[in-house]
């Protein structure tokens, strides 16, 4: 089973990613990812009793929006890791819409970008393949101070207690 | 000049490590090129031509005399004895070596320097005004608001791959000496009715391919509400900017094609959800960052006094009163003047200067202007705060440094990218160009005779040379492998910038001297009284220029 870091921990990653072209019934008893708009245009005929869905770079987080904390899990697809729009959608996701589920980045991420991830609100980190997860695990302690608020501390440095 | 606290000392001093632990895992390959690309440009990091280039961050061009003698010491231990001065006032280094990055890094925190963001498509360094908190006609000094900025987009977690690069300039005088015209953000500071500060706030400015002069979309931005509001503009243009094509990346396209009005309404709109945020500037912060740029302890001098004696020399010297003239501007201070230090003698890559002149400027600096040095986007360094009374043995001893040359605004003043000596980018070579302009025009009288002039060089057209804003605006292009140089005229910098006109068909490198003669005769036998080379350009426009010099070429 493939790994994947959720928090500060190596774990097995459990969950499917279902294509953007999918079409069909998904399975029932398999812990899914559906794409963002396969759900929006089945929602009201499906029978899962858990699933997560994953939102691509080009799409809109707002067509998601309120109904977020539907999920246990929202994946945000990095088609490359130097497309950024991500960091704002998971940062819109947990800031303006509340979503308190696992935050995940899936696709290109890179070990290197772990430490702004976590910032966004990410928590749960698919990296490429090819990492090592456990040296990895040392980036998202990259910095121990920053100068901007973010999803986790809404206060920049100047509103912190120094 | 600001000084970092504990927090951003460690924070300087955690890049270099996270930068050290990069360049080692790319060079045992865990890291591929196309990972590691960003990640060294993120921090300044070019493969060239014929080695690594580093740029150094210059955070609004500041600079003080320990760290002038730090960069000397580095320039002289890890590359070839000279550093450049590039148009966005940092520093570059055009020989390092890849393993020795680190160090050098690490060498830079100890006086409070970096490379950050200096390349990448992130938010660049923060210039402005060269003569911030000391211009005459200044409404406020820009300085603090550029260091508050600074730190806002220091390792901003979201905007680390932006689209494309993003630059911010800030200009606090009526009088534009940052370019806000021609950056993605250009911030004017304005007071409104009240008397209180706020932000003129243009977008959509930029050279480079498509070059565009920026929009406003707001005439006031109470200061409180900077970051949020720069952080929806930047919100905005990192999930619309185009991703697909480089070329259309930067966020002048995107507001071309929603139209300054549409692209104000979307950021209102961002902003709408965010104004208010703990990101909102407190009194106690402006007022923190402000006690770094208070004024130096000035003397109460005699101006009149000071002016008779400088009178006095500069009838008897007649060198040093065409210095005076050209090298030196006025300063709200009486009794005192800013002095440029020209970095365009003839014969050196315009901007270079060596590790000995390095500590020369840092020891005149220390003698003569409160230990403080700026760099300036025309590739030159200012001494900001000296004495009237000093001015004529600083002149002497910066004579003897070789960077006493009396051209500043003149043509041999010029603007110049690297080129195609260093840059992989480049078309074609501008240093030997420049070179041999400044080698035909060296007669000082017929400089100043053409007056104020602003020739800029760029050797492609990503325009690091600023062509489209100079006078005289000069393109390097490659045609089947040859280099040729297109010449525009009529560009202009400042509150009034100005797009140049493309002349006609372009030239060999040798034939660029005439050619520039040719356009300075027509300029000569054209103008009336003591009228300005861009406004006898502007007035007669550019056929009486295309005949003269193409007229060999149409028989």
């Amino acid at each position: 089973m493939p790994k994947i870091i959720i928090k500060d921990k190596i774990v097995d990653d459990k969950w499917e990613v279902l294509p953007k072209a999918f079409l069909g019934e998904p399975p029932v008893n398999k812990l899914l990812l559906l794409p963002m708009k396969y759900w929006l245009e089945h929602s009201e005929n499906l029978r899962l009793p858990v699933l997560g869905i994953w939102i691509d770079s080009d799409e809109e987080v707002e067509d998601i929006g309120e109904k977020a904390n539907m999920f246990p899990v929202i994946a945000i697809n990095f088609p490359s890791f130097t497309d950024g729009r991500g960091f704002t959608a998971g940062r819109l996701l947990r800031e303006r819409y509340g979503y308190n589920g696992q935050l995940r980045a899936i696709g290109h991420v890179i070990r290197d970008q772990l430490f702004n991830l976590k910032r966004c609100g990410f928590d749960a980190f698919q990296l490429r393949d090819g990492t090592d997860l456990e040296e990895a695990l040392k980036s998202l302690n990259d910095f121990s101070v920053t100068y901007q608020g973010d999803a986790n501390e809404p206060n920049p440095l100047f509103r912190r207690d120094q | 000049m600001y000084q970092y606290t504990e927090n951003d000392q460690k924070i300087i001093e955690e890049r270099v490590a996270q930068f050290r632990g990069q360049t080692s895992r790319y060079l045992a390959g865990e890291l591929t090129d196309e990972e590691f690309l960003p990640l060294r440009l993120q921090n300044g990091l070019y493969i060239q031509r014929l080695a690594p280039m580093l740029r150094i961050a210059v955070p609004y061009g500041l600079l003080n005399s320990t760290r002038l003698r730090k960069l000397a010491n580095i320039v002289r231990t890890y590359d070839k004895g000279y550093c450049h001065i590039t148009t966005r006032q940092n520093i570059q280094l055009n020989w390092p070596q890849l393993e020795e990055v680190p160090e050098i890094l690490a060498q830079l925190a100890e006086v409070q320097m970096h490379a950050v963001q200096t390349s990448g498509n992130c938010i660049r360094n923060i210039t402005s005004d060269q003569f911030a908190g000391v211009a005459a006609d200044e409404i406020e000094d820009p300085r603090p608001w550029c260091e508050i900025l600074r730190q806002w987009s220091t390792f901003h977690p979201e905007f680390a791959f932006l689209p494309r690069k993003f630059k911010i300039a800030v200009s606090g005088t009526e009088g534009d000496r940052a370019a806000i015209l021609v950056h993605d953000i250009g911030l004017q500071i304005v007071r409104n009715d009240a008397g209180e500060t706020g932000f003129q706030v243009l977008v959509g400015g930029g050279l480079g391919r498509t070059p565009v002069i920026g929009s406003v979309i707001r005439e006031f931005l109470p200061w409180q509400h900077l970051l949020t509001y720069l952080e929806a503009i930047v919100r905005v243009y990192n999930r619309y900017g185009n991703r697909a094509n480089k070329y259309k990346a930067r966020i002048k396209i995107l507001v071309r094609a929603w139209t300054p009005e549409v692209f104000a309404e979307k950021v209102e709109a961002e902003w709408a959800h965010i104004k208010g945020s703990p990101e909102t500037l407190t009194e106690e912060e402006v007022k923190r960052v402000k006690a770094y740029f208070t004024e130096p302890a000035y003397e109460a001098l005699d101006d009149a006094s000071a002016e008779a004696s400088l009178r006095n020399q500069a009838q008897e010297h007649k060198a040093f009163s065409r210095w005076l003239e050209r090298n030196t501007h006025p300063h709200r201070i009486p009794g005192y003047r800013i002095v440029t230090l020209s970095l365009k003698p003839t014969g050196v890559a315009p901007g270079d200067v060596t590790d000995s002149q390095l500590e020369a400027i840092a020891d005149l600096a220390d003698q003569y202007s409160f230990s403080e040095i700026r760099a300036t986007h025309n590739q030159n360094l200012v001494l900001a705060d000296v004495k009237k009374s000093d001015l004529f043995a600083l002149w002497q001893k910066a004579k003897v440094a070789g960077f006493a040359t009396p051209n500043i605004g003149t043509l041999t003043d010029l603007i110049c990218c690297p080129g195609g000596d260093f840059c992989s980018l480049a078309n074609a070579k501008s240093i030997p160009v420049a070179e041999a302009i400044q080698r035909r025009f060296d007669d000082l009288d017929y400089l100043y005779d053409l007056g104020d002039l602003t020739l800029n060089i760029s050797g492609c057209m990503n325009a690091c040379g600023h062509h489209h804003v100079g006078n005289i605006g000069v393109l390097g292009v490659d045609k089947k492998g040859e280099e040729f140089y297109q010449i525009q005229l009529g560009g202009r910098a400042g509150t009034d910038a100005e797009l140049a006109n493309v002349l006609g068909p372009s030239f060999g490198r040798e034939e660029m001297p005439d050619v520039i003669e040719k356009i300075l005769n027509v300029y000569l036998e054209n103008r009336r009284g003591d009228e300005l080379f861009i406004d006898t350009c502007r007035r007669i426009g550019l056929d009486p220029f295309k005949e003269s010099v193409y007229a060999k070429n149409h028989h």
